[in-house]
């Protein structure tokens, strides 16, 4: 069983940056790219559960505020040391003007 | 408990105490700044660290040119001190920063000097990796960080070898050959994950190779020059990394959430700070480790109204930490209070652990 939560407005994100959502206990970090592109992924880092959304938006990477930790938010792909765990990535939908990710 | 002194090993009672008292992975005290402001201090930018490393680079040359051109009179002296200083201890902070990812924006560039420097530091690079990484999580909390240069109560002896990396070069050799043999001890083992081992082996042999390489270059050349010039600079020119190293948490609390009681913010001249790369804003580093050096004063600015009082120059802060150490070698428990602008409380914890001297 899968449900879409509906995160935020699109502008509530700066331009190559992210926010952290908070759902039902759960932590997730919501994505701006420079030309508008939207993602959705697990908000702590797999390193040491750092919020991902304090960090750094280069191009598809977020960089962990903690340790450096990179990933690729499009994919979840860790891109090396220290961390070693990739991210959850989720499915994201656009509609009227808000942000939406599937759960599943 | 039967009061004893404090153990730092990783893996001894401290470490258990620190878990118990919830200072593992804590939430650590950080000054409220605007968001923006902090995510533009974190922006990359690769022209600062060029010019920098360009400088840096060809100062080395130029010096260690001279030294190894002027060797056998005393004119050779100037060149290996700043030959050295450079060598053994600019390339602490330069070891240090592009670790942190922070120094260039291009990736490949933070890497390259990553471990140029660690050579030159010698420092085995996956090791202090993730040595680093854990005394960014767990700072000066007993039994978890790895790096705590001055336990209480402190060793005057290995610190005074240590001006010229002699304890710690020890140290460095016995780690090579236990890594090249495929070991790692059981403290580093409780941080470096299994996935990152290898590369610790053969980095440790490449590194015997190297300096084994120099050794044979001397024989052969009748020489120590060779050795001069790549491999003792570690030693003969560490002395600075050392002198400033030691204002970083020598003789502050341990086992606070706080980088404010913690590390000590220390003005200096702009040479250390380009010797040093601006780590004397070692408050501002630790509570934003991902700031990169030439932003360090930007956020200074931001955060100081509610950070203690900096220290005026290194020489101020020598006068707080070398009476200091002397006091807990004879009172392991006494450290230097730092007092906050608004008043709020150190944090002590491990309540089990009593100071006393060790007998
Ligand atoms: S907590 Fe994210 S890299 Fe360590």
């Amino acid at each position: 069983m899968s449900d879409w939560i509906d995160a935020c407005a699109l502008d509530d994100i700066d331009e190559e940056d992210a926010i952290t959502f908070k759902h039902d206990g759960g932590y997730y970090a919501l994505y701006r790219t420079e030309d508008d592109q939207y993602y959705v992924t697990d908000g702590l880092c797999t390193h040491e559960r750092v919020p991902l959304a304090n960090g750094l938006v280069m191009g598809k990477i977020i960089e962990c505020p903690k340790h450096n930790g990179r990933f690729d938010f499009t994919t979840g792909e860790a891109k090396g040391a220290p961390v070693c765990v990739n991210l959850k990535t989720y499915e994201t939908d656009i509609r009227g003007g808000r942000l939406f990710f599937k759960l599943d | 408990m039967t009061p004893t002194a404090r153990d730092y090993s990783l893996v001894g009672r401290d470490s258990e105490l620190a878990e118990q008292n919830g200072l593992v992975a804590a939430d650590w005290y950080s000054v409220d700044i605007d968001r923006k402001e902090i995510k533009r201090l974190m922006r990359r930018s690769d022209s600062p660290a060029i010019r920098d490393t360009l400088i840096w680079l060809g100062l080395l040359l130029v010096s260690g040119a001279g030294g190894a051109y002027f060797w056998g009179t005393w004119w050779c002296v100037p060149f290996f001190l700043v030959y050295g200083v450079l060598y053994g201890s600019s390339s602490d902070s330069r070891w240090h920063e592009s670790g942190h990812g922070t120094a260039f924006k291009t990736r490949w560039m933070n890497s390259a000097l990553y471990y140029f420097s660690s050579f030159l530091i010698l420092r085995e690079p996956t090791i202090w990796l993730w040595s680093h990484t854990r005394h960014h999580t767990d700072t000066i909390i007993v039994g978890r960080d790895p790096e705590i240069a001055t336990p209480r109560p402190p060793d005057i002896k290995a610190m005074l070898l240590n001006i010229f990396a002699l304890v710690s070069t020890w140290k460095t050799i016995k780690a090579l050959f236990l890594h090249a043999g495929g070991k790692l001890t059981p403290n580093e083992a409780t941080f470096v994950p299994e996935s990152e081992r290898s590369k610790v082996y053969w980095i440790a042999r490449l590194y015997i190779a190297i300096l084994l390489g120099v050794v044979l270059v001397c024989i052969a050349t009748g020489s120590i020059l060779p050795a001069m010039l790549v491999g003792l600079p570690s030693l003969y020119g560490g002395f600075m990394a050392i002198y400033f190293g030691l204002t970083q948490h020598s003789g502050l609390a341990e086992d606070v959430l706080d980088h404010r009681l913690n590390s000590r913010t220390v003005y200096m001249n702009p040479i250390f700070r380009f010797l040093y790369w601006n780590m004397n804003y070692h408050i501002e580093h630790h509570m934003f480790p991902m700031v990169p050096f030439h932003a360090l004063p930007q956020l200074h600015e931001a955060i100081k109204h509610d950070c203690p009082e900096p220290y005026p120059s290194s020489i101020a802060a020598y006068r707080e930490i070398i009476p200091t150490l002397l006091r807990q070698l004879k009172e392991p428990g006494f450290f230097v209070r730092r007092t906050l602008p608004n008043g709020a409380e150190p944090v002590p914890h491990n309540p089990g652990a009593v100071f006393q001297t060790s007998s």
